[in-house]
């Protein structure tokens, strides 16, 4: 028996020591994945994850069309650009739409509540966006980069790249502060995974991103001067001037002063318009430097996804538009406007202002039926054509860039700044502004205005047809205290045909049930 | 084919057997009670080797030693003894055991006596299978064990099933239960190009099936056991004269039934009454039921041979070989397979050395028929002729647009011909699973062995969809950088699958005067490494459209377990099971990654204690379980680590005039753990009035916690806002009946009634790290129609996979649903998600199986019926296309739908209505799964040979309330099932 219990402990000894060696097999890494340490080894690495904080905004995942960052929607609806456009148009008189897709009628109908799967794909992109930005600046500070090896200008880059992840930062922080008002609030500063973000409020924010840009805007890459696609001092100032127009809304206080300037330190960096508006959203439009200031870009063979550009362009044919002449190879019988949108411009047998992109060959002017793609003028603007004629990479997805800020909307601000009360511009400036826009849109001088005709109003109905469709109409009918009010109304605005008022808490969009459910720091928006 | 030539190498010198020179020839019959033949009972020399076993006809010649004592041993009997008399012919009369309570089960890591079970183990032996032409071996005991249910995933070839036992214990990581063939874990995840992993294994090799349902029984399987084992045992050889056995089966497969759809004439009328100018004018002449033009009537055969004896006289084996020729009935799906298996079992050191070696292989050539022309038969208008008339587009009749690049009607349904005909996808996959084990009894201890097996499961699975570019599917779909259009597809994909298995455990059993000890104590190493091979993107002119940027992809993950048992039995009366395993799963971070699972179990045989003489009462035992397994398949591999992906070419980013492939962070939870499920179990077996009765009840309870469960992160605190995180509880409670009744058991005449039941209740109980009673749910369930719509939900105080929908409202008169009219459940004065509630099930609350056997003579015959109740569907080919929105579509084409548009008319506008209740179905039904008749010929060929005759018919009818084509799909959403077809077989089979 001693015998048998000596060699079986012997053999469990041995036993026991490969089976230790075994247990280290546990540990395995992914093939191609890799850590961050690989990931930010080299200047092209960084360049590589820059690429992310830029391309989440242009693409919906990492692989391909069908790839999705945002759990919980389909992955094709979940880019940037076209959560962000059916928030901004679809509640407003610039847009409907015929889909019967959960909650997208809502948008319109402006009975939207916090389990609305649209509103919860954005609030989630924004807020990946600025986790991806964090990471990039946590792996950005000047000692990781040192103990990557990496020095000299591939270090000054990186710097550049930084300032650009915080620019990237505060403009979705502004979108999250324009539509959610108080959302959570997370920076580099916090643990992935295990810090849970406290909610911020709609005060709080403003100053924060007006911090932001502030202490960016004069490191920044002079403007015009950065390489296409990526931020320039001029964004940052666009994204100011933006923030001052809208501060009453956001804070109680105005600051037009502030508008006004920064608005006209970027026309001062030398951006003007392009010569022909129509040209404007076409699938070469990425020549349009010296109008477009920050764009987010796609391409029909490299950057692919269902939203952004090639949502706006294929989901505004149908009926009897042949797809063909858009540059794509079908329409999705998608989005349209209304009558307050084509009424702006008269009679359009006579009019002059080439902004009037309508089709309205088989199309009902009036909206009977919100899910009928014929009620309603269809909108002409994005093109997946180049200025020549000729038609994009792909039919599928489109080549067209969205421009994020161009100079139209500066002059805009300065203009309305101006009307306001703001006294850091002047009234003749304003008015040279506008009609600068307005020798564009009519190919001649027709329709220029004098000085006494420059209103806030006349301003508000400029934005709707300069600006049409670029994401600007929910924030510029706040302002003007025309969203919910009864003052104003549009065809089934608050799910009346005539239109009708809303209550007031719904110039806020409600925070997702999803993240109330998951994060105890948070309490939803008053109404909701 | 070339395994196959190489197997038939390997074979053949097993064919050229050498015959021990022994002292007679001894011939004889085996037969039971009543007289009937036992097939393939084993003859052995008493206290010694076996020497060959009977054939189906009970009979047996083989060579003995003069003197010898023949002992006869057949499961299920009393084993018979005699000495070898002069004339050397000896007859056998076998009586049944005191039912099969000295039946050697397999249980993991060894075996047991049954009478010593303390686990809920349920045994299906070859004799019990359900009879007829599977291809894929799950099949086989369909409808036979209470609490495990089989859903046939569809009809295609091949197709797989999913399993469930007693409802499955988990959310979002794997539901599947562990299957065991041979002691080799088997992969679940199947391989690219072929349909399901056990597809690849020979059904007619099995012998028995051995499903482990409680944690008692499982938990030696700790890390993979939360969902059930399956332990799969193949046929081995019995050593002596070698045998023949021979089957072939002839088939044919007819659909089941159609989807009804508007006739051609119907569809004229409704477009008529209820079409514009411009929709009646898109009508043609043509009359085609497109569910007839591309479903046919299929045949298939599968032949099999197989041999058993002895190599040298002396070592047992098996071979066999087999081939399946299967069509499908969507036209041009096939299915071949060439598989192969064989066992060698010798001995050395005086039988203190037990070898067992196995090798399965399998090669199968397939044909996949393109299962998109289903829905599309469905959906494309009757009015139009199959063929065009002309060249284009491969001459099938197409939508056509003339404005447009490709010519064709955009976003217009395809001709479903067309899609069929003009799809090519074929695969050649490859499957070997093999072990060989070494089971050692220790020279100077023989009560302690040592176990050693080695196994691996290794596959290699490729092919090439290729798509002519005049096919209309995928019509001009690229355009190069010359402006050049390319259609078509000419893609290949590749996979290979390497899963190694070590395990090596030490027995120790010991009779003793304070009762018998076995203890087993081991470890166990597991392997998975899957090579995934990436491809281009290629037009049918093999012009790239993208290229991937990384060649392949090597998926791994291992599990390490040590593990122990003891079995203690005492008097045989009173019984112990204890099992504690601590297993480690590479998908864990180091701090998590070791869980312990234990177990323990009593019984107490009460027959021995109280009724010891009492005739009526064969058997009672009592048992009792308690214990914790784990659970972690079916979640990603490497969550719990921080990583970085780089995006694809379709997804770079431009600065500059450069586009870079993009850098992402993945989302990560290091707190990842195992998933936990606490299972009791008490059950009471029985058999009674001399084993005329005998059965199990069985109560169970299965506690969940840990849930690996999709779970919402706080917005900004990840790179996901989606994670599987160990978040919330599940209960599964259920009733189980096994019951077995022998009605008639007479010489000439028997006949055997089975039926098991199970009742099972599972609720969430949990999903938030804080109690939320406002947390709505995680929806799921995508369906087709509604981008980004779910109709499924778990919620906390509802089962698994509730239905999420409106609440309908209907016309008092009619009774029809009210177009768009739904009911405020809130009371807030709109409809809106708000007003969603929980509606129903998927999973069946009861399931049962009836099964019944007879013999008449040298007849026999069964059926196998199968009934679920409680289950709910979506109906999702009605809520999809029986509208009037679908058929008479705005976007200016014309499509077929269900005839659920004649009965309710619903106009299918807005979003609401495909998530009404209207469309959540009752899918109760009772299946008579299969009928079966045999008939027994006898000698043939100069009494060489034995001939049996049999013929069946599977899925022989269905009765239910579902007004869907099958109410029986897994999922919850029925939405273009392929046809499950009816299936007439005839079989032969040759024993010689």
């Amino acid at each position: 028996m001693k015998r048998f219990i000596l060699k079986t402990a012997a053999l469990a000894f041995v036993v026991a020591s490969i089976f230790n060696s075994c247990t280290k097999k546990l540990d395995l890494q992914p093939t191609n994945d890799v850590t961050a340490a690989i990931a930010y080894s080299t200047p092209l690495g960084y360049k590589q994850n820059l690429g992310k904080v830029y391309g989440a905004f242009a693409l919906t995942g990492n692989y391909g069309p069908g790839s999705g960052d945002i759990a919980g929607i389909d992955a094709g609806t979940s880019d940037f650009f076209r959560l962000f456009w059916k928030a901004q148009e679809l509640s407003t008189d610039e847009a409907v739409v015929a889909w019967g897709d959960p909650g997208i009628q809502d948008f319109h109908l402006m009975n939207w509540g916090p389990t609305n799967p649209m509103l919860q794909g954005l609030y989630y992109r924004s807020l990946y966006q600025i986790s991806v930005a964090n990471e990039f600046l946590r792996q950005s500070t000047d000692d990781k980069v040192a103990s990557r090896g990496i020095t000299g200008v591939d270090a000054t880059n990186i710097k550049q790249y930084a300032l650009e992840a915080r620019f990237i930062r505060a403009y979705q922080y502004w979108v999250l502060m324009d539509l959610f008002g108080n959302p959570p609030f997370t920076t580099e500063a916090d643990v992935v995974g295990v810090t849970i973000p406290k909610q911020t409020t709609r005060t709080e924010l403003f100053n924060y991103i007006e911090s932001e840009l502030k202490a960016i805007e004069t490191p920044m890459i002079a403007a015009k001067t950065n390489e296409y696609g990526r931020a320039d001092k001029a964004a940052s100032q666009a994204l100011l001037a933006r923030l001052y127009l809208n501060a009453k809304v956001y804070t109680g206080t105005a600051r037009y002063n502030d508008a006004i300037t920064y608005a006209k330190k970027v026309v001062d960096a030398g951006y003007t318009p392009i010569s022909n508006y129509t040209q404007l959203m076409l699938a070469d439009n990425h020549t349009n430097t010296s109008e477009n200031i920050f764009t987010i870009n796609f391409d029909g063979l490299k950057t692919q996804n269902w939203g952004g550009t090639t949502f706006l362009t294929h989901a505004s044919i149908g009926g009897s538009m042949n797809a063909a002449d858009y540059g794509v190879d079908g329409g999705w019988y998608g989005i349209r406007t209304t009558k307050s949108i084509v009424d702006l411009y008269g009679d359009l047998s006579t009019n002059q202002d080439k902004r009037a992109m309508f089709y309205n060959n088989g199309q009902n002017k009036e909206i009977n039926d919100l899910t009928n793609f014929n009620d309603g003028f269809a909108v002409t603007r994005f093109k997946n054509k180049t200025k020549a004629g000729a038609t994009g990479a792909s039919l599928t997805w489109v080549d067209i860039d969205m421009p994020i800020f161009r100079i139209a909307e500066m002059y805009l601000i300065y203009a309305e700044g101006v009307t306001r009360g703001g006294t850091t511009g002047d009234i003749a400036t304003a008015t040279g502004y506008i009609n600068i826009l307005r020798t564009r849109a009519y190919g001649n001088v027709t329709g220029n205005i004098a000085p006494g005709q420059l209103t806030t109003d006349f301003i508000l109905d400029e934005r709707a047809k300069e600006l049409m469709w670029e994401g600007f109409r929910r924030t510029d009918l706040i302002r003007y205290d025309k969203f919910t009010e009864g003052t104003y109304l549009w065809p089934w605005k608050g799910g009346a045909k005539d239109g009708t008022s809303v209550s007031a808490f719904r110039k806020l969009y409600p925070i997702p049930s999803s993240d109330l459910t998951s994060n105890p720091n948070l309490k939803q928006n008053t109404g909701y | 084919m070339n395994l196959k030539r190489l197997l038939i190498v390997i074979l053949m010198p097993l064919f050229v057997l050498q015959a021990n020179a022994q002292d007679k020839v001894v011939t004889g019959k085996v037969t039971n009670a009543s007289g009937a033949p036992i097939a393939g009972a084993t003859i052995k020399i008493k206290g010694g080797k076996s020497i060959g076993s009977t054939s189906a006809d009970g009979s047996f010649s083989v060579k003995a030693p003069t003197n010898a004592t023949i002992e006869i041993v057949s499961v299920g009997y009393s084993s018979g003894q005699m000495q070898v008399p002069a004339n050397g012919v000896m007859n056998f009369s076998l009586q049944p055991t005191t039912d099969t309570l000295d039946e050697v089960v397999v249980i993991g890591y060894g075996t047991a006596k049954k009478k010593d079970l303390t686990g809920s183990i349920a045994v299906v032996s070859a004799k019990d299978f359900v009879k007829g032409q599977f291809t894929t071996p799950e099949q086989l005991i369909s409808g036979k064990v209470a609490g495990v249910s089989i859903t046939p995933n569809g009809g295609a070839p091949g197709s797989g099933s999913t399993i469930r036992i007693r409802g499955g214990a988990s959310l979002n990581a794997s539901n599947d239960p562990l299957i065991v063939i041979d002691g080799v874990p088997i992969d679940n995840n199947g391989i690219s190009g072929s349909a399901n992993a056990l597809s690849l294994i020979n059904p007619n090799d099995i012998e028995s099936f051995n499903v482990l349902k409680d944690a008692s029984a499982a938990a030696i399987y700790g890390s993979r056991a939360s969902n059930g084992v399956i332990i799969i045992t193949t046929k081995r050889g019995v050593g002596g004269k070698a045998k023949f056995n021979f089957s072939s089966m002839t088939s044919v497969y007819t659909p089941s039934g159609k989807i009804d759809v508007l006739s051609a004439a119907q569809f004229r009328n409704f477009v008529n009454a209820n079409g514009k100018p411009s929709d009646i004018a898109l009508m043609g002449t043509a009359n085609t039921d497109w569910q007839n033009e591309i479903y046919r009537t299929a045949i298939g055969s599968d032949n099999n041979i197989s041999m058993s004896g002895a190599i040298f006289g002396k070592v047992p084996f098996r071979a066999s070989l087999g081939y399946l020729n299967q069509q499908g009935i969507l036209r041009g799906g096939r299915l071949q397979r060439t598989s192969a298996a064989i066992v060698i079992s010798p001995k050395f050191f005086n039988n203190h050395l037990k070898v067992d070696f196995n090798i399965k292989g399998a090669v199968t050539e397939n044909q996949f028929a393109n299962e998109g022309a289903i829905g599309a038969a469905v959906g494309f208008d009757p009015t139009k002729p199959v063929q065009s008339g002309n060249n284009r587009f491969g001459g099938y009749w197409e939508w056509l647009d003339p404005q447009s690049t490709t010519g064709l009607k955009s976003l217009a349904p395809i001709n479903p011909v067309g899609l069929l005909n003009q799809r090519d996808d074929r695969s050649h996959v490859e499957r070997s699973i093999g072990n060989v084990q070494f089971d050692y009894k220790f020279h100077f201890l023989p009560e302690l062995r040592a176990v050693l097996n080695l196994g691996y499961d290794i596959s290699k699975g490729g092919g090439t969809v290729v798509i002519n570019d005049s096919a209309a599917q995928s019509y001009k779909r690229f355009k190069d950088v010359n402006n050049r259009f390319h259609g078509g597809v000419n893609n290949a994909y590749r996979q290979t699958n390497q899963n190694t298995l070590m395990d090596f455990y030490f027995n120790y059993a010991k009779n003793t005067s304070f009762g018998n000890i076995d203890l087993t104590a081991g470890y166990s190493y597991q392997a998975f490494k899957t090579t995934n091979f990436n491809f281009s993107d290629n037009t049918f002119n093999g012009t790239k459209i993208n290229s991937p940027v990384f060649p392949f992809d090597i998926p791994e993950n291992r599990l390490i377990g040590f593990y122990s048992r003891l079995q203690y039995s005492y008097k045989g009366k009173y019984l112990l099971t204890a099992t504690v395993r601590r297993d480690g799963s590479s998908r864990f971070s180091q701090d998590n990654r070791w869980g312990t699972f234990p177990s323990v179990a009593v019984g107490w045989r009460i027959k021995d204690e109280f009724f010891k003489n009492t005739k009526a009462i064969n058997d009672l035992k009592l048992r009792f379980g308690y214990g914790v397994t784990g659970n972690q398949d079916g979640i990603p591999l490497y969550l719990y680590q921080p990583t970085y992906n780089l995006g694809s070419n379709q997804s770079q980013y431009q600065f500059g005039n450069t586009f870079y492939n993009i850098y992402a962070p993945a989302g990560y939870n290091s707190a990842l753990r195992w998933e936990q499920t606490e299972m009791l179990n008490a059950g009471i077996d029985f058999a009674l009035f001399n084993n005329r009765v005998t059965g199990t009840v069985e109560y169970y309870e299965r506690k969940t916690k840990d849930l690996l469960n999709a779970a919402n992160q706080p917005a900004g605190s990840n790179f996901t806002n989606i994670i599987i995180a160990n978040v919330g509880n599940l209960i599964n409670k259920g009733v189980e009946l096994t019951l077995n009744l022998a009605m008639v058991s007479k010489k000439d005449f028997t006949w055997d009634l089975g039926f098991n039941i199970n009742y099972n209740k599972n609720e969430i109980t949990n999903l938030t790290l804080s109690p939320d009673p406002t947390y709505v749910g995680n929806t799921f369930g995508g369906f087709s129609g509604g981008t980004g719509q779910t109709i499924l939900i778990n919620s906390v105080g509802h089962p698994r996979g509730a239905f999420y929908t409106y609440k309908q409202i209907y016309d008092e008169k009619t009774g029809k649903p009210i177009d768009g009219l739904f009911e405020d459940i809130n009371r807030d004065g709109t409809i809106n998600s708000g007003d969603l509630y929980k509606y129903k099930q998927v999973d069946p609350v009861v399931f049962m199986g009836i099964n019944s056997n007879f013999t008449y003579k040298k007849w026999n015959g069964g059926f196998v019926m199968r009934a679920n109740v409680g289950n709910y569907l979506y109906n999702n080919v009605r809520s999809g296309s029986g509208t009037v929105r679908n058929i008479i579509n705005p976007i200016g084409v014309l499509r077929n739908g269900s005839t659920e548009v004649l009965e309710s008319g619903l106009s299918g506008n807005g979003e609401k209505y495909y998530l009404s209740d209207y469309w959540v179905q009752n899918a109760s039904f009772l299946r008579m799964d299969n009928i079966n008749i045999g008939y027994n010929v006898g000698k043939v060929f100069n009494n060489k040979a034995n001939l049996r005759l049999s013929a069946n018919v599977q899925n022989v009818f269905v009765i239910t309330k579902y007004k869907g084509l099958d109410p029986e799909i897994s999922g919850g959403i029925d939405n273009n099932l392929y046809v499950r077809p009816r299936v007439f077989v005839f079989g032969i089979g040759l024993d010689f």
